[in-house]
C-alpha cells in the first residue's frame, strides 16, 4: 500500500477499521470492569457505539466526497482515476459510456500465514460498506439507548450490554471485511452473541431452546460458508474480496466453480438471513429481550446474509447467470420469492405482536434476496437501508407497548387494543413505520420495495414480479391486522388494566423467576403466570393499569426512527429523480462489479402495487372489523366451523409443519436413533470386535490347552513316554531321597564327571 | 595375567557355592549359595567377554542377573510359605519328593 | 540435514529433570503429603523454567532445523543412538507438555483422587512428563519407541488405581490396545531399519534414505506405523479404548491424556511416518482422510448419544482428532500446519473441558447430563468457563479451536498434487458438516447442564435425602464456585485459548518453516 494513497483517501476512510475495534474493546472493558462502573457498564457500551457512529459519519462524509470527486468533475475524472487506480496498479476500465469506477479504500494487514497462505485482516471500504457501517452504528446506538430503560434492573444487565456491544462489533467487522476469513470471523461472532442474547433469560427452558435453535440453524448454514470460502480460495487462491470479485468477473473463470461456490455461500445466507427453509429460528428468536429482536432484525444478523450476497455479488451474478437473457429463475430469486409468500402467510395467524414483526422481517428479507436474485442490486441494498429504520422502529414500538401498557405481554389479542390515545407517540411511530413497511407512496419503503418489484419486471423475471406484488398485498393486509389489534378496538387484558390470573395462551409456562415474582408480588398479586412476555426484574416508572406514554428513553429512539422511516427513502427517490444512494453506493460496472441495469420509474408501472396495497388495507380492515370488532360477527370462529379454512389456519399456525419436520424428524433422528445407532455400533460392533478378539484369544488358548496340550502332547507323547518311564523310574526310585542337598550333590557330581569327560576327550 | 585372576575368583566362588548347596541345611543359605554359583559364572563370562573384546558375554551376564533375581524372588517366596506351614526351613525335613 | 548443536544439554535437562524430582520423592516417606506436593510442583515448575528458557533460546529464524541437537552413542549394538533435537514442529508440543504438567500439578494440590496416596500419584505424573517430553525430542526411532512406551505405564496405573468404577477394564483395554499398536509399530521400525541397510535408527538419516525404499515395501511399513499411531490418535475404528479410558481416568489423567497423549500419535505421523516414507504416505493419504472424516461424523454422533458428560467430551476428541488427521492427510503445508495447530488447540480446549468435568464431578458426584442443570445459577463462574470452552471447542473464530478446523477444511479443497482431488473435496464438505454437529452436541450439552434451574436434588433443600447414600448428603454443601487452585490451574489455559485464537501467528510462525520443508517432497 503506497503512502500517497492514504493521503488521498482521507483520515476517516483510512481509519474505518477503528469502527469495529472500538466496540470490541468496549466489550472487553464491560466484561472486565462493567459491574464496578456506576451505570453497570452500559455507559461504556453507549459511548463506544457513539464513537463508532461519529467515525462512521466521518467515513460516510469522506466517501461521498470521494465519489463526488470522481463523478462530479468528469474532466478531472481521468486524473482522479489515475490517482486511485494507478496507485494500486489497477487501471479500472470504464464501462461502456458508464461512469468511472470508484476505487474502494482497501487496507490489509497480515494476521498470520501458514504454508504460504496469508490470512489478513483489513478493511474494504466502498459504498456498500459505508452504508452499512453508518446504519449499524446508528441503529445500535439507538437500541442501546432504548435498552437503558428497557432492561433496567435486569440481573444480567452488564452482560446484556456487553453482548450487545460485541454483537455490533461482529457485524461491523464483517461489513468492512477485506477478505472472506474476516467475514467468517464477524459472522460467527454474531452467531455467538445471538446465542447469548436470545438466551438472555436462560432460566426458562423455552428461551434456552430458542437460543440453541437459533445458533444451530444458523450453524447449519455456516457449513455452507466454510465450504464456499474454501472453494473460492481453492479455486482463486485468494481470500481478498476485491480479488475474488475480479476473478469472478473474468470471463475465463470456470462457471462450474462459481456455481458451486454460490450454492455453498447461499446456503449460509439462507441460514443467517432466515430464508426458506431455514427461517424457523427467526420467530423463535423473539424469546430474547425486545431490543435484541429489534437489533437482530433490522440492521445486523439477518441482513448479514443479504450483505454477503451483495458483497460477493460478482460470484453469485456469474455463478447463477443472473443477467442471462431468457433465464427467468435462479436459486436466489426462487428462495427469496418463496420466503416472501410463506412468511407473509404466517404473519396472519400470529397473536404475538413480535412474531408478526418477525415474520414480516423474514418476508422483507425475502424481498432483498429476490431483488439480488433478479439483478436489482441497488434497490435490494437500498431496501436494507430503509427496512432497518422502520423495522427497528416497529420492534421498539412493540417493546414500548409491552413495557408500558401490557404488562410485558406481547399478545395482541389478549393484552392490547385501543392504545392509540394512550400512547400517541408510540402509535404515531408505529403508524408511520407500518406505512413505510407496506410501501405506501412517499414513505421510505415505497422507494425501495417498488424498485425491486419494478426491476424484477424490467429484468425479465415475470414470476417474481407477480410474487413481489402478492407480497406487497399480503404485507399490507397483515400489518393492518396487527395495527388494528394493537391500537384500535377496545382495550383488552393488561391494556385494560386487568390482572388476569391466567392467559389461555398455548404456551403458558410457569414463571420460575423468584426475583421477578418478588418484585411484582405487591404490584399485582396473582400475575405470575404469563403468556408470551418479556421478563425482567423491574418495570419502568409509569403506573400500571392506566398506561401513559413510555418514558423518554424509550420514546426518543422511536421518534428518531419514525422520522427516518419517512425521510430515509428520499435519498434515492426514483419518482423525483433523486439517485444519490445509487450514486454513492452502487459500484460502477468494471472488472470488479457487474453492470446493473435500472428500470425507469413511471407511475403507471407503480400503479399495480399501489392499488394492491390499498386493496390489502381495505380488505384487511374490513375483515378485522368483522372478526375482532363486532361481537356477534358471522366471521368469528369461522376457522372452527369451516373445515377447509380450519385446515388452512391450522397449517399456518403450525408453520407449515416445518418446525415439526426439523425438530421432530431431522433433529430427533440425528440426536436419537442415528446417534444411538452409531453409538450402538461403537459399543457392540467395534468394541465387540475388540472384545471378541480378547475372547477369541482366550478361547484359542483354552482350545490349545485342552486338545493340543492336554490331548495330543500330554496324552500321547507325554503320557506314553511316561508309562515307559515308569518302569525305569521304579528302578531309580531309591535315588530319590527327597533331599535337596542330595540332589544338588548329584547334579554337581554329574556336572563334574561331564566336565572331566569333555576335558579328556578334547585332550 | 589379569584374566587368570578373574577365572580363579570365579572358580573359588563356584566351589564355595557348590559346598553351600550340598552341605547347608538351611534353605536360605542354599539359595544364597546358588547366587554365588551364578555370579561366579557371570564373572567368567565377563572376563572372557573382555578377553575377546565382544559384548556377547555381557549380554549373557545381564540375562543371568535377571534370571537370578527372579529365581531368588520365587525361591524366597517358597521358603516363606514353607516356613509359614511348617515353622521350619530345614531342608532335611522336606522330603515329600521322596520317590 | 542441517542441525544446530548449541546448548545441547538443554533438552536432556528438560526431559530428565522430572526424574530427579522422582528420586527425591522416593526418599521422602509416604505420609509427608504436603512435602510431596511441594517437591513435585517445584520439579514441574523447574522443568517448565527449562522449557521457557528453551523457548527463549530457540532460534525462530531457523525453525526448520533441528536445534539443541545432541547425538551420542546409546546402544551401539543395535545402532541406536541417543539422538535428540527440537524443531518448529515439536517445540509447541514439547512446551505444551510441560505447561500441562504444571497445571495438572496445581490442580492436584487439593484434588488428589481417591484412594489418595499423593506420593505415588505425583511420581507417576512426573514419569509421565519425562515420557511425553522425551517423545517429542527423540530423533531416533528406538529412543522414540522407548519414550512412547514409558508414557504407557504411568497412565495405566493412573487409570487402574485412581480411576472410576470400571477402571480395571478401562486401564487394561488402554494398555493392550496401545501395546498392540506399538508392537506393529516396532516391527515397522525394524523393517525400516533393515530396508535402509541397517545403518542407523536416526530419523534425519532415515528421512534421507526412506525415499529409496521400494514402494510396495514402504506401503507395508507405513501400514505398521499407521496402526501404531492411529491407535494412539485415536482414529476410527481404533478409538474404542478412548471413551473408556477417559471416562474412568481421574481428572488429571483425562487432561493429560487429551492434551498430550493423543498428540503422540499425530505427532508420530508428522515426524516419522510421512517424512520417512513419502511414497507410501501418498498411497495411504486417502485412507487416512476417509477414516478421519468418518471419525469426525462418527465421533459427533457418538457425542449426541452420550448421557455422561465426560464420555461426551471423550467422544468429541475422536471428532476433533479427525480434523487433525484430515489436515495431515492432505499432505500440504496448510493442512499439516492446521493439524499441528489443531493438536495444541485441542489439547488446551479439551484439557480445559476435562478440568471442568472433573470439577463438576467433584461437586455433584455425578456427570449424568440429565441430572445436571442450572450450573450457571449454582456456579456462575464455572458455568461461564464451561460455556467458553464449549464455544472454543465448536470452533468459534477468534478462539483457538477454529484455526485447527478451518484451515484443515480449506486444505482439503486443494490436497497435494498426487492425491485424488474430488475425493478430498467430498471429504471437505463432510468435514464441514462435522462442525455443525459439533455445535449441536456441545451447545446441547451446555443448554442441558448450564441453563435452566438447578436440579432440586443438589440445591440442598430439595429431596436430597431421598437420594439415599448418606455419603452423598454431606457433600451437598460442597457445591461451591471455582476455587483458588482451580483458578491458578485454569487461567493459563483460558488465556492461551484466547491468545492463540486472536493471534494464531504465534504458533504458525514456529511451525511453518519446518512443515514447509517437510512437504516439499510432495510438490514436484
Amino acid at each position: 500500500m503506497l503512502a500517497h494513497e492514504h493521503e488521498a483517501a482521507g483520515w476517516f476512510l483510512e481509519h474505518a477499521w477503528l469502527i469495529p475495534v472500538i466496540p470490541a474493546v468496549a466489550f472487553a472493558i464491560i466484561i472486565g470492569f462493567g459491574k464496578k462502573l456506576p451505570m453497570k457498564g452500559s455507559e461504556v457500551g453507549i459511548a463506544s457505539m457513539l464513537a463508532s457512529l461519529v467515525l462512521a459519519v466521518g467515513t460516510t462524509w469522506q466517501w461521498v466526497q470521494r465519489v463526488d470527486a470522481v463523478h462530479g468533475s468528469e474532466g478531472e475524472g481521468a486524473l482522479a482515476r489515475g490517482v486511485f487506480g494507478f496507485a494500486r496498479g489497477l487501471v479500472p476500465r470504464a464501462a461502456e459510456g458508464g461512469e468511472p469506477y470508484v476505487e474502494p479504500v482497501i487496507r490489509s494487514w497480515t494476521w498470520w500465514q501458514s504454508g504460504g497462505i496469508e490470512f489478513g485482516l483489513g478493511q474494504h471500504i466502498d459504498g456498500l460498506a459505508v452504508m452499512l457501517l453508518l446504519l449499524v452504528t446508528f441503529i445500535s446506538t439507538l437500541v442501546q439507548v432504548f435498552s437503558l430503560e428497557y432492561v433496567r434492573g435486569d440481573r444480567r444487565y452488564t452482560h446484556f450490554f456487553a453482548s450487545l456491544t460485541l454483537f455490533s462489533a461482529g457485524m461491523l467487522a464483517m461489513v468492512l471485511a477485506e477478505n472472506t476469513v474476516q467475514l467468517i470471523l464477524g459472522w460467527e461472532i454474531m452467531g455467538l452473541c445471538s446465542f447469548m442474547l436470545i438466551g438472555h433469560w436462560w432460566e426458562e427452558q423455552a428461551n434456552s431452546r430458542a437460543a440453541l435453535k437459533a445458533f444451530f440453524t444458523v450453524r447449519v448454514g455456516d457449513m455452507g460458508l466454510l465450504v464456499g470460502v474454501a472453494i473460492l480460495f481453492g479455486a482463486f487462491g485468494t481470500f481478498s474480496i476485491q480479488e475474488t470479485s475480479r476473478i469472478a468477473m473474468d470471463p475465463a473463470t470456470s462457471q462450474t466453480v462459481l456455481l458451486w461456490a454460490s450454492v455453498a455461500l447461499f446456503i449460509a445466507c439462507i441460514g443467517k438471513s432466515g430464508q426458506f427453509p431455514l427461517h424457523t429460528w427467526l420467530p423463535d428468536a423473539m424469546a430474547g429481550p425486545t431490543p435484541v429482536s429489534s437489533l437482530l432484525h433490522s440492521s445486523t444478523m439477518v441482513v448479514a446474509g443479504v450483505f454477503l450476497v451483495a458483497r460477493l455479488y460478482p460470484v453469485f451474478y456469474n455463478g447463477f447467470d443472473i443477467a442471462q437473457n431468457g433465464n427467468s429463475a435462479n436459486l436466489i430469486a426462487i428462495i427469496g420469492g418463496i420466503t416472501i409468500i410463506i412468511a407473509a402467510g404466517l404473519a396472519f395467524v400470529q397473536n404475538d405482536i413480535k412474531k408478526v414483526l418477525a415474520y414480516s422481517t423474514v418476508s422483507q428479507l425475502g424481498y432483498m434476496m429476490m431483488g439480488l436474485g433478479v439483478g436489482a442490486w441497488t434497490p435490494a441494498v437500498f431496501h436494507i437501508f430503509t427496512h432497518a429504520f422502520f423495522k427497528c422502529c416497529l420492534f421498539l414500538c412493540a417493546g414500548s407497548i409491552s413495557h408500558t401498557a401490557s404488562h410485558h405481554s406481547f399478545d395482541m389479542k389478549k393484552d392490547m387494543g385501543g392504545l392509540l390515545r394512550r400512547m400517541p407517540i408510540t402509535a404515531g411511530a408505529w403508524m408511520v413505520s407500518t406505512l413505510a413497511l407496506c410501501g405506501v407512496p412517499f414513505f421510505s419503503g415505497f422507494f425501495s420495495k417498488d424498485e425491486i418489484i419494478d426491476n424484477a419486471d424490467h429484468n425479465g423475471y415475470k414470476v417474481f414480479f407477480i410474487v413481489g406484488l402478492i407480497g406487497a398485498f399480503m404485507t399490507t393486509a397483515y400489518m393492518t391486522r396487527a395495527t388494528y389489534l394493537t391500537f384500535f378496538g377496545t382495550p383488552r387484558g393488561a391494556a385494560a388494566g386487568e390482572h388476569h390470573d391466567e392467559h389461555g395462551h398455548a404456551d403458558v409456562h410457569a414463571d420460575a423467576h423468584d426475583a421477578h415474582a418478588d418484585v411484582h408480588a405487591d404490584a399485582h398479586a396473582g400475575h405470575d403466570v404469563h403468556g408470551a412476555h418479556d421478563d425482567h426484574a423491574s418495570h419502568g416508572k409509569p403506573a400500571f393499569g392506566i398506561a401513559g406514554e413510555s418514558p423518554i428513553l424509550l420514546v426518543f429512539p422511536l421518534i428518531v426512527l419514525g422520522f427516518l422511516a419517512v425521510v430515509s427513502g428520499y435519498i434515492n427517490a426514483a419518482p423525483f429523480h433523486i439517485e444519490k444512494f445509487l450514486e454513492w453506493v452502487e459500484p460502477r460496472a468494471s472488472e470488479f462489479a457487474p453492470k446493473i441495469d435500472h428500470a425507469v420509474f413511471t407511475w403507471a408501472k407503480a400503479a399495480p402495487s399501489i392499488i394492491l396495497v390499498v386493496l390489502g388495507f381495505v380488505i384487511s380492515l374490513a375483515l378485522c372489523k368483522a372478526v375482532f370488532g363486532e361481537a356477534d360477527s358471522k366471521l368469528k370462529g369461522l376457522t372452527q366451523r369451516n373445515r377447509v379454512l380450519g385446515a388452512g389456519h391450522r397449517f399456518l399456525v403450525n408453520k407449515y409443519y416445518l418446525d415439526d419436520l426439523y425438530e421432530k424428524v431431522i433433529v430427533h433422528a440425528v440426536a436419537y436413533p442415528i446417534a444411538q445407532a452409531a453409538y450402538w455400533v461403537n459399543q457392540h460392533v467395534l468394541d465387540g470386535i475388540v472384545n471378541a478378539f480378547g475372547k477369541g484369544g482366550r478361547r484359542t488358548g483354552e482350545w490349545v490347552y485342552k486338545y493340543v496340550d492336554q490331548g495330543a502332547i500330554d496324552g500321547l507323547a507325554v503320557n506314553g513316554s511316561g508309562k515307559a518311564a515308569r518302569g525305569t523310574g521304579g528302578a531309580l526310585r531309591p535315588l530319590q531321597s527327597g533331599k535337596v542337598n542330595q540332589y544338588g550333590a548329584l547334579l554337581f557330581g554329574a556336572a563334574a564327571i561331564g566336565a572331566l569327560v569333555l576335558v579328556i576327550v578334547n585332550i | 595375567m589379569l584374566i587368570n585372576n578373574f577365572l580363579l575368583l570365579g572358580a573359588v566362588l563356584f566351589c564355595i557355592g557348590v559346598y553351600g548347596v550340598i552341605a547347608r541345611k538351611n534353605a536360605v543359605m542354599v539359595l544364597m549359595s546358588i547366587e554365588l554359583i551364578l555370579n561366579s559364572v557371570n564373572i567368567n563370562l565377563l572376563a572372557f567377554s573382555m578377553l575377546h573384546g565382544n559384548v556377547d558375554g555381557n549380554t549373557f551376564a545381564l540375562y543371568i542377573i535377571a534370571v537370578a533375581a527372579a529365581e531368588v524372588g520365587v525361591g524366597l517366596a517358597m521358603v516363606l510359605l514353607i516356613y509359614r506351614n511348617r515353622k521350619s526351613i530345614s531342608l532335611d525335613e522336606l522330603s515329600e519328593m521322596k520317590g | 540435514m542441517d542441525v544446530i548443536s548449541d546448548q545441547n544439554w538443554l533438552l536432556s535437562l528438560g526431559t530428565f529433570l522430572p526424574l530427579a524430582g522422582v528420586l527425591v520423592m522416593l526418599l521422602i516417606p509416604k505420609r509427608e503429603e504436603l512435602l510431596h506436593k511441594q517437591v513435585a510442583l517445584a520439579t514441574a515448575l523447574g522443568t517448565l523454567g527449562v522449557g521457557i528458557y528453551t523457548l527463549i533460546q530457540f532460534d525462530y529464524d531457523k525453525a526448520e532445523q533441528l536445534q539443541f541437537y545432541a547425538n551420542t552413542e546409546w546402544i551401539s549394538v543395535i545402532k541406536s543412538g541417543y539422538t535428540i533435537g527440537l524443531d518448529g514442529i515439536s517445540l509447541p508440543l514439547y512446551f505444551l507438555s510441560m505447561v500441562i504438567t504444571v497445571l495438572v500439578m496445581i490442580y492436584s494440590w487439593d484434588h488428589i483422587p481417591s484412594p489418595g496416596n499423593p506420593k505415588a500419584f505425583l511420581i507417576l505424573m512426573l514419569v509421565l512428563q519425562t515420557g511425553m517430553a522425551g517423545t517429542f525430542i527423540a530423533q531416533d526411532l528406538i529412543l522414540f519407541f522407548v519414550f512412547f512406551e514409558v508414557v504407557l505405564l504411568p497412565m495405566y496405573f493412573m487409570i487402574g488405581v485412581w480411576g472410576g468404577e470400571q477402571r480395571q477394564y478401562a486401564s487394561l483395554k488402554f494398555f493392550l490396545y496401545t501395546m498392540f499398536g506399538s508392537a506393529l509399530m516396532l516391527v515397522a521400525f525394524l523393517a525400516l531399519f533393515y530396508q535402509t541397510d541397517s545403518v542407523s535408527f536416526s530419523i534425519p538419516y532415515l528421512v534421507e534414505q526412506g525415499i529409496n525404499i521400494d514402494q510396495d515395501v514402504a506401503i507395508w511399513i507405513f501400514g505398521g506405523m499407521f496402526i501404531g499411531f492411529a491407535v494412539k490418535v485415536p482414529m476410527f475404528p481404533f478409538h474404542t479404548w478412548l471413551p473408556d479410558a477417559h471416562t474412568q481416568a481421574p481428572t488429571q489423567g483425562s487432561v493429560i491424556l487429551a492434551a498430550i497423549l493423543l498428540k503422540l500419535g499425530t505427532y508420530g505421523f508428522v515426524r516419522i511416518a510421512i517424512p520417512i516414507l513419502p511414497q507410501a504416505a501418498v498411497k495411504w493419504a486417502p485412507v487416512i482422510g476417509v477414516l478421519a472424516v468418518i471419525g469426525i461424523i462418527y465421533g459427533a454422533l457418538g457425542c449426541l448419544a452420550q448421557k455422561d458428560m465426560k464420555r461426551l467430551i471423550a467422544f468429541s476428541s475422536v471428532a476433533h482428532m479427525g480434523f487433525v488427521m484430515l489436515g495431515i492427510s492432505t499432505l500440504t503445508a496448510t493442512g499439516i500446519n492446521a493439524a499441528l495447530f489443531g493438536m495444541v488447540a485441542h489439547g488446551l480446549i479439551t484439557g480445559m473441558l476435562f478440568f471442568c468435568a472433573g470439577s463438576i464431578k467433584e461437586r455433584y458426584h455425578t456427570l449424568e447430563i440429565s441430572r445436571l442443570s442450572g450450573l450457571l445459577i449454582q456456579m456462575p463462574k464455572l458455568g461461564w468457563i464451561l460455556g467458553f470452552c464449549a464455544m472454543a471447542s465448536l470452533g468459534l473464530p477468534g478462539l483457538a479451536g477454529f484455526w485447527g478446523e478451518f484451515p484443515a477444511i480449506l486444505s482439503a479443497y486443494n490436497p497435494a498434487p498426487a492425491l485424488n482431488e474430488p475425493l478430498f473435496r467430498v471429504l471437505m464438505v463432510i468435514a464441514a458438516l462435522g462442525t455443525v454437529l459439533a455445535a449441536a452436541y456441545l451447545l446441547w450439552l451446555y443448554q442441558r447442564t448450564a441453563f435452566g434451574e438447578p436440579n432440586p436434588e443438589f440445591t440442598g433443600h430439595g429431596h436430597a435425602h431421598a437420594v439415599g447414600a448418606a455419603g452423598n448428603d454431606e457433600h451437598h454443601d460442597d457445591i461451591h464456585d471455582v476455587n483458588v487452585f482451580e483458578w491458578i490451574a485454569w487461567t493459563p489455559l483460558l488465556i492461551a485459548i484466547v491468545v492463540l485464537g486472536v493471534y494464531p501467528q504465534l504458533m504458525f510462525k514456529v511451525m511453518d518453516p519446518a512443515v514447509t520443508q517437510l512437504v516439499e517432497v510432495f510438490n514436484p
